[in-house]
């Protein structure tokens, strides 16, 4: 009996670390902040004109999609920025590869690349405006450049990263060069080409709206900023959720193809 | 056919441009159907002489030869100390790997793989990836993955070192059901003197700085049941034996 007067339990002490919390919860910051910004405008606390509701950018974008003014402008931003993001992802993926693999590409490219690299990538917009002319070309151009960093740079630290027992590994069994490339160096870099790839996802991005900005005469950049100079806000938002959807779906999309490409993950 | 250690040499070099002597001067031979391991205390070079044999480091002197082989190239199967199965393969991927670089068809693939998949008792795992299959399952995959292309000699580096001591245990017992359905040439390397007594025909001891031919002892024992009590007294007899001639450079290693 004396003893278990004196009990004392151990409890877990670290519980909070493994906290379940519902589903819902994810939702619950989103749904509250919109609730807020709809009463604040509601109530005529801020004006209309520097923050329109909600439900007023929902109309107003229903309207801009059934008009085809959306359809006009995303169009023309998409065709910009897969154009320009294929591109550099490919020459990316093409020569990141090459200069993990060959010493002298290494020697002679990696130096190149990091000295061009820490460029803010938007400066050279007027340069490619000169050089290809204000049309599609000179932003497609500045898109893929800047998509073309991140991935060469993480493509080739992916070769040089892969495992050297796993080279040594295929060798043993039968692997030459071109095998070990293909069934070793190319898989186990992938998931560091997926890093880049979503890095750069967010770079496209950026880049397309600031050159529809500065040089376009549709796009949902330039959008953007026609309806910002003519102070119809509630249409610069619609140009802005626009763009969060458009930079959402994009993350998702490679998200998704990540894991059907990297199941072993 | 036997696999000759033709006084083999290595030695490294240091980033002060200092020669390091690693192995000098090993001579020896393995056998069609013999199991020989290489044990010895850290540093004495076992490795090394294991990267020779299976190609991936030339000799400074010396070298390593197939003898009374037909083919030009002899087929080596490795099994790694780190298992370096491909984590994008599942293991029936994995364990053909080999059959595939020898252009196998897809029929033979199958045969032989699925026959080694079920030998190393991994059936049912074909289509696992490796990262969801426990240390002592990854390594009957790496096992399974060397014999599949039944190798003119099978290589093993410390391949249960990673494993926790009772999956090592019933590792190597397996392993001497598997070896005696295929009596391949093997070279095991350990540094667990137990597990050289329990798996050898031959021991072969290494000394230390450099790595020097110690001592060969021949196993006289059955090769099955090795560990049933009427050999009790003579695996402990050849264990302190072993011990006696690694103990005073394994201790010197200790203080390095």
């Amino acid at each position: 009996m004396g003893r278990q007067k004196n009990k004392q339990i151990i409890k877990n002490r670290v519980a909070f670390l493994d906290k379940k919390i519902p589903v819902y919860a994810s939702f619950l910051g989103i749904l509250g902040l919109l609730i807020l910004w709809e009463l604040i405008t509601q109530f005529n606390f801020v004006s209309p004109l520097f923050l329109p509701a909600p439900s007023a950018i929902i109309v107003t974008g229903w309207e801009m999609i059934m008009s085809g003014e959306i359809y006009q402008n995303l169009s023309a931003s998409l065709y910009r920025i897969v154009l320009g993001y294929a591109i550099g992802a490919t020459l990316g993926i093409i020569i990141g590869l090459l200069l993990g693999f060959s010493r002298w590409f290494d020697a002679i490219g990696t130096p190149i690349i990091y000295s061009i690299y820490p460029i803010p990538k938007i400066a050279l917009l007027p340069l490619f405006i000169l050089w290809l002319g204000i049309g599609e070309l000179s932003k497609v151009t500045i898109i893929a450049l800047g998509v073309f960093f991140p991935v060469v740079i993480n493509t080739y630290s992916g070769v040089k990263n892969v495992d050297d027992t796993l080279i040594k590994a295929a060798v043993t069994f039968g692997s030459n060069r071109l095998s070990v490339i293909r069934k070793v160096i190319l898989p186990g870099s992938l998931p560091m080409i997926f890093a880049g790839l979503k890095l750069a996802a967010g770079t496209s991005l950026l880049l397309l709206v600031a050159a529809e900005m500065i040089a376009a005469q549709n796009g949902i950049g330039s959008m953007v900023l026609h309806y910002g100079n003519l102070m119809i806000t509630t249409k610069l938002m619609v140009g802005v959720v626009v763009l969060s959807i458009l930079g959402l779906s994009f993350n998702r999309g490679l998200q998704w193809l990540e894991n059907k490409l990297l199941p072993w993950r | 056919m036997e696999i000759v250690i033709d006084n083999v040499s290595k030695t490294f070099i240091d980033s002060k441009n200092i020669k390091v002597p690693a192995l000098e001067n090993i001579n020896f031979s393995i056998k069609e159907h013999e199991f020989v391991v290489l044990v010895g205390p850290s540093g004495c070079g076992k490795s090394t002489l294991l990267n020779i044999v299976s190609g991936l480091m030339s000799p400074s002197e010396g070298s390593v030869y197939f003898e009374g082989i037909d083919k030009k190239q002899p087929d080596l199967g490795i099994v790694f100390q780190d298992i370096a199965l491909l984590p994008w393969r599942t293991v029936y991927q994995n364990v053909v790997y080999g059959l595939q670089e020898k252009k196998f068809s897809k029929q033979q693939q199958k045969e032989i793989g699925q026959k080694y998949i079920d030998m190393v008792g991994l059936t049912g795992f074909e289509n696992t990836y490796p990262k969801e299959l426990s240390g002592g399952m990854k390594q009957r995959a790496g096992i399974a993955r060397a014999l599949a292309i039944e190798p003119d000699l099978l290589l093993m580096d410390e391949p249960f070192s990673a494993l926790d001591a009772q999956t090592r245990t019933l590792m190597q017992e397996e392993l001497v059901t598997i070896w005696n359905r295929t009596k391949l040439s093997t070279l095991y390397v350990t540094h667990n003197i137990q597990e050289a007594v329990f798996l050898a025909d031959r021991v072969i001891v290494l000394s230390r700085h450099p790595g020097k031919l110690k001592s060969i002892i021949d196993i006289d024992l059955p090769k099955v049941g090795r560990n049933e009590p009427q050999f009790n007294n003579k695996f402990e007899a050849y264990v302190e034996e072993i011990w006696q001639l690694i103990r005073h450079d394994a201790k010197k290693a200790l203080k390095e």
